[in-house]
């Protein structure tokens, strides 16, 4: 029985309205307990910040297209990746970091759980491959459902229930744990070089409409009771003036109403919405829509977002979104790598600078940031830079010193080469809201623990919770007048203790952990229908046969399965 | 009564078919029949069954015979001769699963070798171009179910990847493709009249060597300027026809191989392949795919680039990090320049496969091969570790030349005693850190019942 008292540190815990107050966070094995014995180990948190393990609610760290990156792009590791530390393993990569560094980076930044946002079905395997390399970090993966044949088909003809039935197989199949929508429709119309850019644009053949298929799916998630709500990439993304087809898909979350024994009350994760908040209808014009759709959020109460800030770094953009990256790929003619999947979906993968002396990017950087500081509801928007399509995770800390430093904003601003242009194409230069540590608890713990319906294990110190434990150099009571160790601190922790084992002390990786997967096992009563069209599909239109489809459950060896009874 | 095992997997070239039907005796022991393989298929399968399989390692003795010895003793002669040299290079890796692969960067980075695979002397120059331009390709799927116009440039599948037109490319037929072949125009390039030109509707016997021009001009009559009379050896009313079919396509397909690869102008000629393919997606739907030649040489593309960040040639000397510089880190160059002090052969025949001037260099330093087979390498070796056959006695994940996992299963148990890749490298593993009195760093989530967990190290 191991035993940690993190002691007299300041503890910020909004799950259980904790803000900045002196107290102890006893743990006991892997769990978070009332008190310990005298003969625990002490760590003096005297005048450190003490939260929870944060949560990523949106990352793309694990898979084939995640690997395409790192594959193609040598010079990501070129004089870019630091010294491995001794006895662990080498750490390469900068905007795609290989497995080890991710595991690694995340626990040095008091991160203990990290959602892979975009799993091709056909490519699972791989996805866990990957996760079962990737070291410390709890992790769990979204496969991808928006241009799936079977769904597209079940949707077209209103069947919820076959779409549930189908949709329970496939993420017990995929080991996955919930409904991922990454441009409904377009992405099956890339299959012939195409796109649905407006949400009545039909899907060439399936004749369905990307709002009939956002409805459907969103309604196939309430039927099934997931832990998560749809997680959605929306059509347009990265287009002059998408706000309108952004607020049009959100609407269609109006009057639903979050089933489920999880404690989630949203109907609709809306994810990166930077990429999803532009005005103007070009280039030229290009502005910032954050407001507009921000007030929308709002009053939605059924809808949570995370924001794709902008880092300003050179980077990789990777998305299912496969007409996107190709239409990136035409603005700045880098190397453009493609894979459709069969029957699934598909992906693109383009390198991208963030210039700070372009103007777009410079108006994409002000965004992101904007609707983190419109944003009334902590609890249901998270912090991401949809990693690493609008910058690295290992950014976070640098996005958290913006939220929470009008002069660092101010200073960031004045390295612009068209700074009046960006100040007048957004609202950032007049924002003077600066997010307490409270505000920033909330977006990176117990909101996206309650988003993802883990609240009961993670986002929280309350005794009982699983015993994930950051703590930060920064002093509550007199934070730093320089913004610049806000980022050092949330970079490095001081220490980090993840399922009860210290992985991090000094910001420097002390054990591998207890790393675990998550998966949802949604129970649905046999459906004879789906279950032929299953075999059918497998025996005329896949290429790998229906027995070597699921995961087999070696590849995730230490599994944290989620049951799900669906009545019906 | 002998029974069938299904949806098994094939573990010969990179089609990667996973529709096997394998008929094993009572026993559970012996492989009886195999069907829907290829020919070549067939033989992996049977020949696993084969009296003459080697059960133990064998040491070279002084007076040039081998002698069996134990894993164990093979486990420390192999630890030792990594910890000993400066840089040695272990190589291989087209014929196992990732597994292996996974394990075997382990060890790579503990005793500081460099690693590599057959892409460096096979698609290394396609990696090249891939790096400098990009890849937009697809799973086979799409091509089954969409492609209407597929072109075979410098492959010949129907002897290399058999059942390649029959599964995936030709003959299939698929959701958009309901006629199979009839729907789809096929175009070979090729210098040669190989089995595949003789099938395609349209053979441009391209001069050897000169691949690059025939690309070039297929792009500059693509974008609407004129070309000489003849290029390549093909006549302009030969390209532009072909390029016509091209550029009519609803969703095209551009295969190629070796003979890209491994003619003049080799990462050129695939870096214009996908410039090509780039340009068409401006008047089509395209794509481009490796014919990959071993049924997981994708493999170790994949698992070391999420571990290193580099598919091949990767030196991981420096301890610190890991380097790739292809043309310094290859095997083949490092071999030449005799800058490799040990060298392990790990599912593949580099004695079959290297220049005679590389394996003589190579030969003067300590030579460990692992192969469930005699091969060429093997009969050159100072030890030779026999191990249980991918695909027939050991299951695990591998990947299609699409890049596709494929989840392979075990259909009998290896000989007895034989061991699988992977609880080879373990255990080379485990017999390093001891030798080297250092505690073992297992990725826990490798979850292996032997793997033991450093929590709380």
């Amino acid at each position: 029985m191991a035993e940690i008292l993190v002691k007299n540190g300041y503890v910020i815990d909004p799950a259980q309205k904790i803000d900045g107050d002196v107290a102890d966070v006893a743990i006991r094995d892997d769990k978070i307990v009332e008190s310990v014995s005298s003969g625990a180990r002490v760590i003096d948190a005297r005048g450190k910040v003490v939260m929870a393990g944060a949560l990523d609610v949106h990352a793309h760290v694990a898979g084939p297209k995640v690997n395409v990156g790192r594959l193609f792009r040598p010079e990501d590791k070129l004089f870019k990746s630091p010294e491995a530390q001794p006895n662990y393993r080498v750490e390469m990569g900068f905007s795609v970091p290989s497995t080890f560094k991710t595991g690694y980076d995340y626990a040095r930044m008091g991160y203990a759980f990290v959602m892979e946002a975009a799993m091709p079905p056909l490519h699972s395997p791989h996805v866990h491959e990957e996760i079962h390399d990737t070291p410390i970090i709890d992790q769990a993966a979204l496969p991808v459902f928006a241009n799936n044949w079977f769904v597209l088909e079940y949707l077209k003809k209103g069947e919820i229930e076959n779409s549930a039935a189908y949709v329970a197989w496939l993420i017990r199949a995929t080991k996955g744990y919930g409904i991922k929508l990454v441009n409904p429709g377009g992405t099956e119309a890339w299959g012939w070089g195409l796109n649905c850019l407006k949400l009545d644009d039909p899907v060439p053949f399936f004749d369905v409409t990307p709002a009939e298929i956002i409805t459907g799916l969103m309604k196939t998630n309430e039927y099934l009771g997931l832990p998560h709500s749809i997680h959605i990439h929306q059509n347009s993304l990265g287009d002059p003036g998408n706000y309108t087809v952004t607020l049009d898909s959100l609407k269609l979350a109006k009057g639903m109403k979050a089933k489920n024994k999880f404690g989630r009350t949203q109907v609709m994760h809306s994810t990166h919405l930077q990429f999803h908040s532009y005005g103007g209808d070009s280039w030229a014009n290009f502005e910032s829509k954050a407001k507009d759709v921000m007030n929308y959020v709002n009053q939605q109460k059924n809808i949570t977002i995370d924001l794709g800030c902008v880092t300003l770094d050179e980077t990789t953009t990777m998305t299912a979104d496969g007409p996107f990256e190709h239409h990136l790929n035409a603005l700045n003619h880098l190397k453009w790598a493609n894979t459709d999947v069969e029957l699934e979906t598909a992906a693109g993968v383009v390198p991208y600078i963030y210039d700070k002396d372009i103007k777009v990017c410079g108006i994409q950087w002000a965004i992101g940031l904007e609707l983190g500081l419109f944003t009334k509801d902590c609890m249901r928007t998270f912090i991401t830079t949809d990693h690493p399509n609008a910058g690295p995770f290992f950014r976070y800390p640098r996005v958290i010193k913006w939220l929470m430093s009008q002069k660092a904003r101010e200073a960031t601003l004045e390295t612009f080469k068209h700074r009046d242009k960006v100040i007048d194409a957004t609202e950032i230069h007049g924002i003077d809201r600066e997010l307490t540590l409270y505000e920033i608890a909330q977006m990176t713990r117990a909101g996206p623990a309650k988003a993802l319906g883990l609240a009961g294990m993670y986002g929280s110190l309350a005794p009982g919770m699983d015993a994930n434990v950051a703590v930060f150099n920064l002093d509550y009571k007199k934070m730093p007048s320089n913004p610049e160790k806000i980022e050092q601190a949330f970079q490095r922790a001081l220490w980090f203790i993840k399922s009860g084992e210290i992985v991090v002390k000094d910001g420097e990786i002390t054990s591998h952990g207890n790393k675990r997967t998550l998966w949802v096992n949604a129970k649905v009563k046999e459906n004879p229908q789906v279950v032929r069209d299953i075999h059918e599909k497998f025996i005329k239109d896949y290429t790998v046969n229906l027995d070597n489809y699921p995961v087999r459950d070696y590849l995730a060896p230490n599994p944290f399965v989620i049951d799900v009874d669906v009545e019906a | 009564m002998p029974k069938i095992v299904t949806d098994v997997g094939c573990p010969y070239c990179g089609a990667s078919c996973d529709d096997l039907e394998i008929l094993v005796s009572d026993d559970g022991k012996k492989i009886l029949e195999v069907y829907n393989a290829c020919a070549i298929g067939n033989e992996v399968f049977h020949h696993a069954s084969s009296p003459d399989r080697l059960k133990r390692p064998r040491l070279r003795q002084p007076d040039g015979t081998y002698q069996e010895i134990s894993y164990d003793e093979a486990v420390d002669y192999t630890a030792k001769v990594l910890l000993k040299a400066k840089k040695p290079l272990i190589y291989g890796f087209g014929s196992t699963n990732c597994e292996a692969m996974s394990a075997v960067g382990r060890v790579a980075e503990k005793s500081g070798a460099v690693l590599d695979n057959c892409a460096s002397i096979c698609h290394g120059p396609s990696f090249l171009a891939i790096f400098d331009n990009g890849y937009p390709s697809c799973t086979l799927g799409e091509v089954k179910n969409r492609a209407d116009v597929v072109v075979f440039w410098g492959c010949n599948p129907m002897h290399a990847h058999p059942r390649h037109t029959s599964r995936y490319s030709i003959f299939p037929r698929g959701f958009f493709t309901e006629k199979g072949q009839r729907q789809r125009k096929m175009i070979s390039i090729d210098p040669r009249e190989t089995e595949t030109a003789k099938l395609a509707d349209i053979h441009l016997m391209v001069q050897q060597g000169h691949d690059y021009e025939l690309f070039d001009a297929f792009r500059t009559v693509l974008r609407g300027h004129d070309i000489p009379d003849e290029v390549a050896g093909i006549r302009k009313e030969a390209i532009l026809e072909a390029a016509g079919i091209m550029k009519n396509a609803r969703f095209g397909m551009i295969f190629f191989g070796m003979g890209c690869t491994h003619t003049d102008g080799r990462n050129h000629n695939v870096d214009i392949a996908i410039s090509l393919t780039r340009d068409l997606n401006t008047v089509a739907k395209y794509s481009i795919m490796a014919m990959r030649g071993h049924y997981n040489i994708a493999g170790p593309g994949q698992v070391w680039s999420w571990q290193f960040g580099f598919p091949y040639c990767i030196d991981l000397t420096k301890g610190t990090h890991a380097h790739m510089n292809p043309g310094e880190t290859s095997s083949i160059d490092l071999a030449m320049r005799d800058e490799v002090d040990a060298f392990i052969n790990i599912g593949t025949d580099a004695g079959a496969h290297f220049p005679i001037d590389a394996v003589k260099h190579l030969r003067k330093h300590p030579f460990i091969t692992i192969d469930p087979n005699i091969c060429m390498a093997s009969e050159i070796s100072d030890l030779h570790i026999p191990v249980a056959v991918v695909g027939v006695e050991e299951a695990g994940v591998v990947y299609r030349m699409d890049n596709v996992p494929i989840q392979f299963k075990k259909v009998v148990d290896p000989p007895e005693g034989v061991i699988s890749d992977e609880q080879l490298f373990d255990r080379v593993y485990l017999r390093i850190c001891e030798l080297t009195e250092t505690e073992p760093t297992w990725i826990p989530a490798k979850g292996h019942a032997k793997a033991p967990v450093t929590a709380g190290q």
